[in-house]
């Protein structure tokens, strides 16, 4: 055994493992040159066999033989992992511009999101959401809100009636608007009341760009002590900040519903414009977003509660209409015709 | 109403341009718009007939020579027949914006040739102004028109186009306005005049009046003008009626048409000469009772309705409409004024009865003052003698049973502070209500006595008095502030939450919401729903619908997804997954329908491919149950399903969904027949689930279990069943081993070498304790046990 032997076995070793560009090669270099079988280590476990000056000049030849080995090893393979990243790096090129694999996509109706966001701004008051019968009676829709038969006000409600006699008149009819929920809330709860109520109306109305036959509409109450007009339009005026923009103004102004006392409409400053006047507002400037007022006091009287004691506001919106402004829709009749390509856009 | 400007400033002055007038009355509660339109008449301007020759190729044409002034002349053609030398006109020259007089279009002037003469201008009638729909003559101007002024100019009149709410019938006229202008705007009312000078005989010899149904007719005021002259009203008369939208007759019927548009009180002029006995009888019409009114219409009358009758005939729908047979005509000389207050519900229930409404019954029915009659019927009688001549006969017949008492409100300072949410200072309180024609005393204790002025017949109550004070001083001079109170206790609503839940997880999975009207038609109906269940419990169905196949409440949402179905596929889409969650309406007997909450959706065309295109697998029975599987999974609920047949459904494709035994929907394909009658000619399926049956399964938060720490143990059985053994049922007899935890289906096999009629399942089955680490004895032992018992129960076979 010779050094000699040793420097040939390196120069073999080196040869062979410059020439291998794969890890199962560089694998079998490993058992070949340092694995338990292989010379080298052949060489070290002979080692105890010679001469002691031999030994230690084999031996620390060897041992220093196998680190070389080792390193050169440890450095072939980080090379050659290095240059497979490399490959798959420049191999594994893709079109990122490809689409994704697609996931179907659902959507919410626009009049569900409109409402859901009107209801969501009230419920952050401290309204709840509750809902009421689509089919009413005259009583609710009408008479109980101090619009008798045959009270010109009628005029403002144009019914559908269900097909449904009783002592020569048909008492039930497709509710008109949400305020039959006003009495119905106040019948089974007392004050405090807030209490927002969305839901279907229907008019016997000619369709056109601005008019439906069905709508969605959603009522506000609130009853306490203490409860004025004032109340009335700070907690509007949140809402129309909340919903169309914190720079959004407002106007109310007054106006007639036999169930409130005083009446009022609540406008927004036209966002198209802002208030300069153009086609979306029809030149006023103002848009009309609903009607309102402190609810009247014979209403609070025939629920049973102390008129003097408790006052209250109410408000209703159509959801469509707030929908239109919102996304800029010209013609309401979208909104039924269920035409995907419309319903895709929300 | 129309109100023009020019009108209305002979009772107030007004102060403010006509743009912001229309503001502060819009803000105070009267709707006002400033009328501009049609009224773009630059090329328009008065001019003077010279002469008026016949056309030398047609006898109807006439050629007209007008003056436009500064010497300048024109000869066209005319064909209106009252065209007549000396009279003042509206001519067009070339260019001039008009509306043509047959299509009523608005169109642009040219020259033309008409029947051989060459014409390049018009003399304009009313319609072709867009004054009115007038067209049977030209516009004939007051003779002091100034030749060649254009018309705007001349006749530049701003109308304000006012909006009456339903309480405000004192607003239906140009006073009422202008008593609303002043208190706007801090200016006075003139009243108009009243006084005239009696010098005829007593009323009381020349008619009498009895009202015998004093609960229809509260009032009844007449006067007498012996020895009129029936003919054209004045210039200024018929052109303010015009202006207002009224059309002129006679000075007689202008006068009443003009005093109702001036105080709000519609009046009837009758021929005192055919009323016979000059007797007036205000009764219930007899049931067999007709009557042909103004409009030439034979009416049947009947006993809830009102008539002003003589000794022996009904003459006049009273409030509504007058007669044709006592009607005031040229021969008429003497009449009979007639200024009455009527029931307003009576008048609104006779005009929709017989579907006539009228200036004077929309007034009526509103609920006019009783002394406004008195104001009006003097009013009117000066403005006749004024025109028709004749002798007004001394005093006026006032019949009023039961008179009406000024209204006092007592009002506290502190209401007016709670309702408004603020404390206004009495002395602006008072200066208010002042201005707007109210009587205010202020009395001890802080309060207010208020005299509501005889014209408002809406205020009655505190609050109404807020009101007033609220909208003149401005909405948006009152504070605002936000809720103070205690937020109320919430009520959960278990129904609104699920269909929030449903809606939400749906869209999650993908589909799109649709929402349909709830009206459908019957015809389609029967498609959907057994026609026996029909015939037992009908819909309910709307008495006046819009439409006629839109008239009954629908039982089902399966008749609107399948119309929006059809629509997009009209549209050129044919894969789509939609749903819809809104309620069905099942009737009730006596009571109003139930109301069900539901949620369904339609299925159909194909899956999206890598692309997004949908070219993949047909959408089919099984992507259906994944949305179902995938809504009910989100909700926490286990449910089965079991082979059904359902009506509109595809029988061995369709199946019931139960929670906890208990139906709560139903999937399957649609009938053939069914999508064929819309139209469809490709699979479609439907899932429907009742969210009412649904809700009393859907308990509260789920509990945590904890993860097991023993390992599972994973095998494959196949089994070789019939082909028609569902694999639920499989599933659940090795599931039901209590060592199993789960058993997931994964192959289904049919085709060699399995025996025709036979199918394999293959399912990978999870075995697992709770206490201990299974050993391979215990499964081989839990497996033995579940092959005997598939074998047992559903003649399984271990496909080796
Ligand atoms: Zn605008």
């Amino acid at each position: 055994m010779s050094t000699g032997e040793l420097q040939t076995l390196e120069a073999q070793a080196n040869d062979s493992l410059a020439a291998i560009a794969d890890e199962t090669s560089l694998e079998d270099w490993r058992v070949n040159y340092l694995g338990r079988r292989s010379r080298l280590t052949e060489i070290l476990r002979g080692l105890s066999a010679l001469p002691l000056e031999e030994r230690k000049q084999v031996g620390a030849a060897a041992n220093r033989l196998r680190e070389a080995l080792e390193t050169a090893l440890a450095e072939r393979r980080d090379m050659l992992r290095k240059r497979d990243v490399q490959t798959f790096i420049q191999q594994g090129r893709i079109d990122v511009t490809l689409p994704g694999r697609p996931i179907p996509m659902g959507r919410l109706h626009p009049v569900t999101q409109t409402q859901r966001d009107i209801v969501a701004c009230f419920e952050k008051m401290g309204f709840q959401a509750v809902e009421g019968p689509e089919v009413e009676w005259d009583y609710y829709n009408f008479e109980a809100l101090r619009i008798p038969e045959h009270h010109p006000a009628r005029d403002m409600w144009d019914t559908m009636w269900i097909d449904y006699h009783r002592d020569g008149r048909m008492p039930m009819l497709l509710r008109t608007h949400t305020s039959p929920n006003q009495v119905r809330v106040m019948e089974r709860q007392q004050p405090p009341i807030r209490v927002v109520v969305p839901g279907k109306c229907y008019r016997y109305e000619a369709t056109d760009a601005t008019h439906e036959w069905m709508l969605t509409q959603v009522e506000g109450l609130a009853v306490d002590e203490g409860i004025s007009m004032a109340d009335l339009k700070g907690t509007l005026y949140e809402f129309a900040q909340q919903l169309f923009g914190q720079e959004r103004r407002v106007r109310f102004r007054c106006d007639y519903f036999p169930f409130v006392e005083p009446g009022a409409d609540m406008s927004i400053d036209c966002f198209v414009c802002n208030g300069e006047g153009c086609s979306t507002c029809k030149g006023a400037g103002w848009i009309e977003i609903m009607g309102a007022g402190m609810v009247h006091p014979e209403i609070l009287a025939n629920v049973g509660y102390d008129p003097e004691r408790y006052t209250g506001f109410a408000f209703g919106m159509g959801v469509e209409r707030v929908a239109m402004l919102r996304h800029d829709i010209e013609d309401i009749r979208l909104f039924y015709q269920n035409d995907l390509r419309f319903l895709e856009q929300f | 109403m129309r109100i023009p400007l020019k009108w209305l400033s002979e009772y107030v002055d007004i102060t403010l341009p006509a743009g912001e007038l229309a503001h502060r009355l819009t803000l105070a509660g009267l709707e006002s718009l400033v009328e501009t339109s049609g009224h773009n008449w630059d090329k328009v301007s008065v001019a003077h007939v010279v002469e008026v020759n016949p056309h030398p190729n047609a006898d109807r044409l006439r050629l007209a020579t007008v003056d436009l002034g500064e010497g300048e002349r024109m000869t066209v053609v005319c064909g209106a027949p009252n065209v007549a030398a000396g009279q003042k006109v509206a001519f067009a020259r070339q260019g001039a914006k008009l509306i043509d007089g047959h299509s009523g279009q608005p169109m642009e002037l040219m020259p033309a040739v008409i029947r051989g003469v060459e014409s390049a201008g018009m003399v304009c009638s009313e319609r072709e102004l867009g004054l009115s729909d007038q067209h049977e003559g030209i516009l004939v101007l007051s003779e002091d028109a100034p030749i060649g002024m254009l018309l705007a100019q001349y006749m530049g009149d701003v109308i304000l186009e006012t909006e009456v709410t339903a309480n405000r019938g004192d607003l239906l006229s140009v006073l009422g306005t202008a008593r609303e202008v002043a208190a706007l705007t801090n200016n006075e009312v003139h009243e108009p005049l009243d006084t005239y000078w009696e010098d005829g005989t007593a009323v009381s010899e020349l008619a009498s009046v009895a009202i015998v149904d004093s609960d229809l007719c509260f009032r009844y005021c007449a006067s007498l003008i012996e020895g009129i002259k029936v003919g054209p009203s004045p210039q200024w008369l018929q052109e303010k009626l015009s202006a207002s939208g009224s059309r002129p007759i006679n000075n007689v019927v202008d006068v009443t048409n003009y005093v109702m548009l001036e105080l709000g009180q519609p009046l009837h002029a009758f021929d005192l000469n055919l009323v016979g006995d000059r007797k007036i009888v205000v009764r219930r019409a007899h049931s067999d009772e007709k009557l042909v009114t103004l409009d030439s219409v034979e009416r049947s009358l009947n006993a809830d309705m009102l008539v002003i009758a003589d000794s022996s005939k009904a003459m006049a729908l009273a409030g509504i409409i007058g007669g044709a047979p006592t009607q005031v005509t040229q021969k008429t000389s003497s009449i009979l004024i007639e200024s009455a207050t009527f029931n307003p519900v009576n008048i609104r229930r006779t005009s929709s009865s017989l579907g006539l409404r009228t200036e004077a019954s929309i007034r009526f029915e509103k609920g006019l003052s009783q002394e406004l009659a008195m104001v009006a019927v003097k009013r009117a009688t000066k403005l006749l003698l004024g025109l028709t001549g004749g002798r007004a006969a001394k005093g006026i017949i006032d019949v009023y049973p039961n008179k009406a008492r000024v209204h006092r409100i007592m009002v506290s300072r502190e209401r007016l502070q709670r309702v408004l949410g603020v404390d206004l200072p009495p002395t602006k309180v008072r200066q208010t209500l002042t201005a707007l024609g109210y009587g205010c005393r202020w009395v001890s204790s802080a309060h207010y006595v208020v005299r509501v002025p005889y014209w408002r017949t809406d205020v009655s109550i505190p609050d109404d008095i807020a009101e007033e004070l609220g909208r003149i001083i401005g909405y948006d001079q009152l504070p605002s502030t936000s809720l103070t109170g205690p937020i109320p206790s919430i009520q959960p609503q278990p129904d609104r939450e699920l269909r929030g839940m449903v809606q939400d997880a749906l869209v999650a999975a993908g589909l799109q919401e649709v929402i349909n009207y709830s009206l459908v038609d019957m015809e389609k109906l029967s498609k959907v729903v057994d026609p026996e269940e029909l015939s037992w419990r009908p819909p309910v169905r709307v008495a006046n619908p819009m439409s006629k196949n839109q008239d009954q409440l629908r039982p089902t949402l399966r008749v609107s997804l399948l119309d929006s179905l059809a629509t997009n596929r009209r549209y050129g889409r044919e894969t789509m997954a939609i749903f819809e969650a809104g309620r069905v309406y099942l009737a009730q007997e006596g009571d109003l329908p139930h109301e069900v909450e539901m949620v369904a959706g339609l299925v159909s065309g194909r899956r999206l491919d890598r692309w997004g295109q949908p070219h993949g697998e047909p959408l089919s029975f099984e992507d259906t149950k994944g949305y179902v599987e995938h809504v009910l999974a989100r909700l926490g609920l286990q449910e089965t399903y079991e082979a059904a047949e359902e009506y509109a459904l595809v029988p061995g494709r369709t199946a019931v969904v139960s929670v906890a035994s208990e139906r709560i929907g139903v999937l399957g394909q649609l009938h053939p027949e069914v999508t064929g009658a819309w139209d469809i000619g490709q699979e479609v399926y439907l899932f429907e689930i009742s969210l009412e049956a649904l809700l009393p399964h859907i308990g509260g938060v789920r509990l945590y279990r904890p993860i097991l720490r023993f390992p599972s143990v994973i095998e494959d059985i196949a089994v070789v069943v019939s082909e028609d053994t569902p694999a639920g049922k499989v599933k659940a007899a090795i599931e039901s081993f209590p060592l199993v935890r789960t058993a997931t289906l994964f192959d289904i096999y049919t085709g060699q070498p399995i025996p025709p009629g036979k199918k394999s399942l293959a399912y990978s089955v999870s075995y697992q304790a709770d206490d201990h680490t299974l050993t391979d004895g215990e499964v081989e032992r839990e497996r033995n046990r579940i092959i005997e018992r598939l074998r047992k129960e559903l003649s399984a076979e271990l496909r080796q």
